[in-house]
Order: structure tokens, then C-alpha cells, then sequence
């Protein structure tokens, strides 16, 4: 291979580079929270008695768990004008969309945590007399958040990877900026081996910090 | 909203039905074409990560690892704008398959590794005693019950790279998505035709899941 390495552009490109990167890790963890809240509306409608509200929850989560989430941002960010909302700009729209894609997820991730919350956490709550919403809120809750911890930040891992497709509406994150350095300097190579480099990185730094905070946090059963 | 006017939806769907139609055989050629080779490498993958000699267990790890921890969005683009580099005349599809089929087979070879590991050792231990040879092993004792752990993250991943093809738009292959934005750029139809074409997603994954939930009941009663 007679292919000449010339990282200079990269060097150059670099901050830009980086500002990308931090805008991607700022879109999954905001979308992120959202989900974390949509997720817990949703695991609980699922729990309730009303039918129909259940059958509306199952629906959503089936219908964004087999959607590709691509067309989903398409479709919000093309489709929500058509319906009047204007006021979404490019990241609004994408942090809305990515937010209802972790929700489904989350929702699922939740309903397994709530599913697998040991009995005599309930009976203790009773026990000592909480009522109902404070046992939700002072054990369920927490215990529910600690036994889930892994499968979070497993989302928020993959979250961030899917930030790389906010690209697609012209976002201003590292994917994106890869593909116009690469579009202008035409050094593929250098380009593309960087962002890998700098997404694998995040990702295993990520990992590993949550790893920690997994180990502290985690539930003696 | 069931009329049949030029610009109402039902009009412009049948006067794009080829488009899309084809759009759809090759959103369905892709996705066949990924599972299937991300299946072989993930089966050669993770044989090779659990019972590989130490110098290609260190490679195929750096491969799995490497390969989940980048977007599949930057795998793809990578692979189209860096194979064209070494001379290779390609076109945006054997770059997306490429690129689909390794990142499919890199988390295959891992949940492959997990099943084979899961299964008791008493179960390689009978194989030697009865004097199987290390194939014979896998063959008749080891595989069969690692596939039946395997069916589900099977499923899931089979899902995932039916919904990864779409990524392949970004590139310019003109599977469904792109079809229904080629629709959607002559009729301004944007609801509609995304509507339509993510319920036929949704139908198409809900629809191996079943399938794959049908093959896991039937093959509930083999237990090990």
C-alpha cells in the first residue's frame, strides 16, 4: 500500500474535532434523562389497570423498539413541522427523538428492574408503615435504580454511539465533522481512524467510570 | 382521506409503488445478506474467542471490542470512503454490507462466546470421556445446546441489522428509507410516507421476532 499518513489536518481540525465529541455526550445524557423519565411513566402504565392504557404504553414501546431510529429522527424533524410545531430547531428535534427511542428501552429495562425487586423490600416498606407513594418513592425507587445500574449505563453507552447519527440532520457532532474534514482535505484515512479512535476512547472511559460507580452503588441481595 | 386524487396519499403510493417495492427487496436483500455473514463470523468469532490459541484470541478480542465500542454509522463510512482508498472498486453496497456484517459479527462472536461458556463443563468433560475429538465436541455436544441459548440475542441482533440497514441511506444506497425520501422529495407527503414506511419496519422485525419466539417455544422441550 503506497497510502502516505499525514495527520496535520487532523492536528489542525482537532478542537473542532473535540467540540464534536462533547456535543455527542451532551445529546445522549440529556436524552438520556428524558428517557430515564419516560421510561419510569411508561414501566408503571404498564403495571396499571387500566387496559387501555396499558395496550397504548405496549404499543409505543413495540412500535419505537422495531423503528429504525434513522427514520425516527427523520420523521420528527421533517414531520413535526407539517404538523404545526416549528419551534424545534435541529437539536431540539434530535434530543426529543432520542429521548422517546431511550424511553421505549428504558421502560423495558425498568419493568424487568421492578419485576425483580425482592418481595421483602415491599414487606419492610409495609412494615414500617409507609404508604403506598412512599414506598414507591423511598424504596422502590432507589432499589429499583441500584439493581438497574448496569443496564443504564449500557444505554447511556449506546445512546452516545447513537448520537453519531444526529450527522444525518447536519448536526455539528464528531460524526459530522469527520465527514466535512474528510470531504475537504480528502485524507479518509487519518480522518476516520481519529474519530474511531476518539468514539472507542469515550466509550471504554464511560464503561469504566459507571463500572465504579456500579460497584458502589450495588445491591446486596 | 380514502380518495384517490392526484396528491392524496393513496394516489401517490401507488403511482411510487415500484420505487418503494424495490426499496423494500433491497432493504430485505441487505439484511439477509448482513445477518448472514455477521452469523458465520460470529460462529467462527466466538469459537475462536473461547478455544482459540492466545495470539488469535488477543486479535479477535481487539476486533470485538474495537468494533462495539465505534458507531455503526462511523463503520460504515469508514468502510465506503477507506476500502475505495485501496484501490478496490466498490460500490455503496458491498461497503455497507461490509461494514453491517462485521459490526453484526462482532456482536455475534461475543454472544456466541457467552453461550458456549454458559454450558456446564460436565458437558465437554463427557465428550472427551466418551473419546470425541475436539469437532466432534462442538459438532454433537456442545453446539446444539449452545444454539438454543443462542436464539435470543440471535433475534435481537437479526432485528438491530434489519434497522441498521437504514444507515445505508447516508451513503447513498437506495434501500427503503431512501426510497420513501426519493417519494417523499416529489410529493412533500412527510407524514404519510414515513409513517408508512416505519409501520412496514415495524412489521417486518415484529414479525422475525415472533418468528423467532415461535422456533423458541417449539424447541423448549429439548433440555439438556
Amino acid at each position: 500500500m503506497t497510502y502516505q499518513f499525514n495527520f496535520d489536518v487532523i492536528f489542525r481540525n482537532f478542537d473542532k474535532m473535540l467540540d464534536g465529541l462533547w456535543l455527542g455526550l451532551w445529546l445522549a445524557a440529556l436524552s438520556l434523562a428524558i428517557g430515564v423519565v419516560i421510561g419510569l411513566l411508561v414501566a408503571y402504565a404498564r403495571q396499571s389497570r387500566l387496559a387501555g392504557l396499558r395496550w397504548a404504553v405496549w404499543t409505543y414501546v413495540e412500535f419505537i423498539r422495531n423503528c429504525p431510529i434513522l427514520l425516527l429522527i427523520f420523521f420528527v424533524y421533517f414531520g413535526l413541522p407539517e404538523l404545526g410545531i416549528f419551534f424545534l430547531g435541529k437539536i431540539e428535534s434530535f434530543i426529543l427523538t432520542l429521548s422517546i427511542y431511550a424511553g421505549a428501552y428504558l421502560s423495558e429495562v425498568f419493568r424487568a428492574g421492578l419485576a425483580s425487586m425482592p418481595a421483602r423490600y415491599v414487606e419492610a416498606a409495609k412494615a414500617v408503615g409507609l404508604r403506598p407513594v412512599q414506598r414507591q418513592v423511598y424504596v422502590i425507587l432507589p432499589v429499583m435504580f441500584r439493581i438497574t445500574l448496569p443496564s443504564l449505563s449500557n444505554n447511556l453507552i449506546s445512546l452516545f454511539k447513537d448520537t453519531s447519527l444526529a450527522a444525518a440532520i447536519a448536526i455539528p457532532e464528531l460524526t459530522f465533522v469527520t465527514r466535512q474534514i474528510n470531504a475537504n482535505t480528502f485524507r479518509v484515512m487519518e480522518s476516520w481512524l481519529t474519530a474511531s479512535a476518539l468514539y472507542l476512547v469515550t466509550c471504554y472511559a464511560i464503561a469504566w467510570l459507571l463500572r465504579r460507580v456500579e460497584r458502589r452503588y450495588a445491591v446486596i441481595r | 382521506m380514502f380518495s384517490f386524487e392526484p396528491g392524496s396519499f393513496l394516489f401517490e403510493i401507488w403511482v411510487a409503488r415500484n420505487g418503494l417495492l424495490a426499496g423494500l427487496a433491497a432493504t430485505a436483500r441487505l439484511s439477509a445478506l448482513t445477518i448472514a455473514l455477521g452469523s458465520l463470523i460470529g460462529l467462527l468469532g466466538g469459537i475462536g474467542l473461547t478455544y482459540g490459541p492466545w495470539p488469535l484470541r488477543i486479535l479477535l478480542r481487539a476486533y470485538v471490542d474495537a468494533v462495539r465500542g465505534i458507531p455503526v454509522l462511523v463503520l460504515i463510512l469508514f468502510s465506503y470512503y477507506g476500502l475505495a482508498l485501496l484501490g478496490i472498486q466498490i460500490s455503496p453496497f458491498t461497503a455497507g454490507v461490509v461494514a453491517l456484517g462485521g459490526f453484526c459479527g462482532a456482536h455475534m462472536s461475543e454472544t456466541v462466546r457467552g453461550a458456549i461458556e454458559s454450558l456446564p463443563a460436565g458437558q465437554a468433560e463427557a465428550g472427551k470421556a466418551i473419546g470425541l475429538t475436539f469437532w466432534q465436541r462442538l459438532r454433537y455436544v456442545l453446539l446444539p445446546q449452545a444454539i438454543r441459548r443462542l436464539l435470543p440475542p440471535w433475534v435481537n441482533t437479526a432485528v438491530e441489522m434489519v434497522k441498521g440497514t437504514t444507515l445505508l441511506s447516508i451513503i447513498g444506497v437506495v434501500e427503503l428509507l431512501l426510497a420513501t425520501q426519493q417519494t417523499i422529495a416529489r410529493n412533500y407527503l412527510v407524514l404519510q410516507f414515513y409513517f408508512a414506511a416505519g409501520a412496514l419496519y415495524v412489521l417486518f422485525n415484529f414479525a422475525i421476532s415472533q418468528l423467532g419466539a415461535l422456533i423458541e417455544r417449539r424447541t423448549a422441550h429439548f433440555h439438556y
